[in-house]
């Protein structure tokens, strides 16, 4: 049986309600403690945990604990039970589908914004210029599985694009896309800009013109059964918070 | 046709070191009591075991030479060998097995089942041709195994204790068997033995092997007639003594002195007899020249006779009759006289 | 002769012990949807899948027999300075967490790796993102459980039927295929048993090294994993089908996990 435990909208909507006017993670109640678990989509791993450190230094006693993976193995989680107290999303779908099957507490706030680009080995020695050379013969192209956020839009640009390409491999998130690129394994894959700042020097980005472009929307929201609300709300407001989002910049995503 | 074997090897605790030879018109059998290192022996003799220094020779080829570091791997040697517990495949059926030498040496499948059916006719055992080992009784599978060895033609025929895997009653009436396919078989034949009523039986020739080293060789009737070690004098079922020859008398490393007629000098053995050995209750009175005391300490009913060992300086076993022994009542410590005569010591040199 | 009754210290420990394995698989046969199943099997991704775990399972099977049963031989037949090492590495794959075996793969093997690239620069062949990659993944984890039954068989084999093989005139490699292995039949079949199982249930080392790409590399494991995501009850499904082909070999096998006849 699926576990369902007393919601606590109405106070989460009152203490959503009191931390939305954009309050910094120094501005919260200090007197915060306890632990929280904080369910994250593969291409916000840098970013959050940057993001957790400086909320743990404002918050000291509070013990935080980061789940990446993809979006939909988050979902699958969480439906079957793990327990979390805020989930951000890679995209809305997902996000949807997790307050409709009724795991969401309160409505979600979206945080960020994320682009595709199209990531090589440093030199781009195999000559993408853009989508269309994905389907150059001798190019290994892989990206993420349809069911993930980012391949979902990967499938949607190059069809903007009229390009017609087989990728060899569907991977699980866009992390290991990026692994087997700096590995030399594949020669190309699309995953968002984020990424490709992550890993440095280690692959390059070729851009992908905004006209095929597509705009990820990045939604946060507390996880229903959460039994650390409060730390979650407080969470969540950080990251929409001016400091919050200035450090999601500085990795490269756009604003909320 | 002969071999000529001279092997040496250490093999754990086993100092080998033995040489002997075998003529094609006679059975040799090697006896000797477990650990001798009989079995040892015909498996270098095989080419199983690695000898350290020796050579074998079987015809006019040199199967083995550890001066010339020659070694014919046991693949290439002609030879047919019974194992101890007949090692028959047990995947294979009895017709198989028989086969197999023949079809290691490429003869075709046609032509080795139908020369292994012959064989299988010789021992008796066409009915399990297709049959598996498992099948058959402990006799039928040596009469198996021996076909199976045979079956290729080889010269030299090695059994290694044929017949020790068979419960008694089976034992004899496979043992006749076998000394006719012994004797109908052209090439030379070894067998291994710790039964010395098997090595009697079957063969023309004994080695006797003690602590892989030579003991004694001769005709069954010679080795048990002379016994040149307790070993073979216990399997006889005499008194062995030995000692120094001085006209008249042997003299013992314990001291005693046996008064033997045909004693002159040297070191000799003494054979006894126990039929020859009388039992008193006391000191007796008569011509016997050897009279001393002992205990008697342990009794064996052989049949219609009844063997005394007695113990003492020099332990000696007598054999009296039953009634004999209820007459002696040897309730009292058992304290006995024994007494033989001079005549009835047999004296061998040593 | 009375039947050995069980401490009660014994007792309940096992059973608990013997409940921790059966509730989760009792759980996976409750929550499946038996109504939906057969659509869910029939599915032309399940379909697939299905096929290329199989071909790819016996294929692996069948190379790790042709390599492993020489090197069960070795390890139980020669004596050779660096034996205990030698055979420490090839049974690695037992215990190392199959992502990591996947990654050595690829180091290895990849494009850039220490063998792959030179096949990739001379004959053009690469093996991540094939189906052979898969293959050879699957290889590299099942292959020491073929290893080590096979050559446990050897060890405990007779081998004086060796011996009058050999006084029979039988040379080496007669001796092998007409004495050795078939006495050896029932660890070789357990072995090679044991490996298509684990081949069949490989996945970090396959997903790692050869990629997930449906009819080429998602093999079953894979697919129930993405179908987790997508349609959760269609891969309790196939888990279901994983876990019966499981337990059949299980069963099959029974008593005969070593030794010989």
């Amino acid at each position: 049986m699926l576990m369902r435990v007393p919601s606590l909208v109405a106070i989460a909507l009152v203490v959503a309600a009191c931390g939305s006017t954009g309050g910094t993670a120094a501005g919260s109640p200090a007197s915060l403690n306890g632990s929280m678990n904080i369910f994250a989509a593969a291409s916000l791993t840098d970013s959050f945990n940057a993001l957790g450190k400086s909320f743990h230094q404002a918050h000291p006693s509070v013990a935080l604990f980061i789940n990446f993976a993809g979006t939909p193995t988050l979902v699958t989680q969480i439906e079957q039970g793990a327990q979390a107290d805020v989930f951000a999303s890679a995209d809305t779908a997902n996000m949807d589908k997790l307050n409709a099957d009724g795991f969401t507490a309160g409505s979600s706030q979206v945080f960020a914004h994320n682009k595709l680009e199209i990531v090589v080995a440093p030199g781009n020695p195999k000559g993408i210029n853009g989508l269309a050379d994905l389907a150059k013969p001798g190019v290994i192209y892989i990206t993420e599985g349809s069911s993930v956020p980012a391949g979902k839009y990967a499938l949607q640009a190059l069809a903007t694009a009229g390009v017609k390409v087989t990728p060899k491999s569907l991977e699980t998130d866009v992390k290991s896309v990026v692994a087997k690129i700096e590995l030399g394994e594949a020669d190309a894959g699309i995953v968002y800009t984020t990424d490709v700042r992550a890993a440095g020097s280690n692959v390059q980005g070729v851009q992908v013109p905004d006209v095929v472009n597509v705009i990820a929307t990045y939604p946060v929201v507390t996880v229903k059964g959460s039994k650390n609300l409060d730390i979650a709300h407080a969470f969540i407001t950080y990251v929409v918070s001016a400091d919050g989002q200035s450090t999601l910049a500085s990795f490269g995503f756009q604003h909320a | 046709m002969s071999l000529e074997a001279s092997v040496r090897l250490t093999l754990g605790s086993l100092h080998l070191d033995m040489e002997f030879v075998l003529q094609e018109d006679e059975v040799v059998a090697l006896l000797g009591p477990n650990g001798a290192g009989k079995t040892t022996l015909l498996r270098a003799v095989a080419g199983l075991v690695p000898i350290d220094a020796g050579r074998i020779r079987l015809d006019d080829e040199v199967l083995e030479d550890t001066a010339t570091n020659q070694y014919v791997p046991t693949e290439k040697r002609s030879i047919g060998v019974v194992f101890q517990d007949y090692l028959l495949f047990p995947h294979l059926s009895v017709l198989d097995n028989v086969a197999f030498g023949l079809r290691s040496r490429g003869m075709p499948r046609s032509e080795a089942a139908a020369r292994a059916m012959q064989w299988l006719d010789r021992v008796g055992l066409t009915k399990y041709a297709k049959s598996k080992p498992s099948v058959l009784s402990g006799g039928e599978r040596q009469r198996v195994a021996l076909a199976r060895a045979l079956a290729p033609n080889p010269r030299l025929f090695l059994l290694d204790e044929p017949l020790a895997a068979l419960d008694v009653t089976t034992r004899a009436e496979v043992r006749r068997d076998l000394k006719q396919h012994l004797a109908s078989f052209r090439g030379l034949r070894l067998v291994v033995t710790h039964d010395p009523l098997e090595a009697v039986t079957l063969a023309d020739r004994m080695i006797v092997m003690e602590e892989g080293r030579h003991v004694q060789t001769g005709t069954p009737a010679e080795v048990t007639a002379h016994p040149r070690s307790k070993y073979v004098a216990d399997l006889v079922g005499v008194n062995l003594l030995r000692g120094e020859a001085d006209h008249g008398f042997v003299r013992l490393p314990g001291g005693r002195a046996v008064a033997a007629a045909d004693a002159v000098a040297g070191t000799v053995f003494a054979l006894i007899h126990p039929r020859a050995v009388s039992v008193h209750r006391q000191r007796p009175e008569g011509s016997p020249r050897n009279v001393w005391p002992g205990r008697a300490d342990g009794i064996e009913l052989l049949g219609d006779r009844v063997r005394v060992h007695i113990a003492g300086d020099v332990p000696v076993v007598a054999e009296v009759t039953p009634a004999a022994l209820a007459e002696l009542d040897l309730a009292k410590g058992g304290e006995v006289w024994l007494s033989f005569k001079a005549t009835d010591v047999v004296v061998y040199p040593a | 002769m009375r039947r050995e009754r069980a401490p009660l210290a014994i007792g309940v420990l096992a059973t608990v012990g013997a409940a921790f394995f059966i509730v989760p698989l009792v759980g996976l046969i409750v929550r499946t949807p038996w109504h939906d199943a057969v659509q869910s099997l029939t599915s032309a991704d399940t379909l697939e899948a299905l096929k290329l775990s199989l071909e790819a399972s016996l294929s692996a099977t069948a190379l790790a027999l042709v390599l492993g049963v020489p090197l069960a031989w070795i390890y139980a037949r020669v004596e050779f300075p660096g034996r205990t090492v030698l055979r420490a590495l090839t049974t690695l794959p037992m215990v190392l967490p199959p992502v990591v075996g996947g990654i050595a793969l690829l180091l290895a093997f990849g494009r850039r790796g220490l063998l792959g690239s030179w096949l990739d620069s001379t004959f053009g062949i690469t093996l991540p993102f094939t189906t052979a990659g898969v293959v050879m993944a699957e290889t590299f984890v099942a292959m020491p459980f073929l290893v080590l039954t096979v050559e446990a068989g050897l060890r405990s084999m007779d081998r004086r039927y060796e011996e009058a093989a050999r006084a029979l005139g039988a040379r080496r490699w007669t001796i092998f295929t007409r004495v050795t292995l078939p006495l050896i039949a029932p660890s070789l079949f357990a072995g090679a048993v044991l490996c298509w199982a684990r081949a069949l249930g490989e996945f970090g080392a396959t997903i790692t090294f050869a990629g997930n790409f449906p009819g080429v590399t998602q093999t079953m494991p894979l697919a129930v994993y993405l179908l987790l995501q997508t349609n959760p009850e269609s891969s309790f499904v196939l888990s279901l089908v994983l876990l019966a082909v499981s337990l059949l070999v299980l069963i099959g096998l029974r008593n005969r996990w070593l030794g010989s006849a």
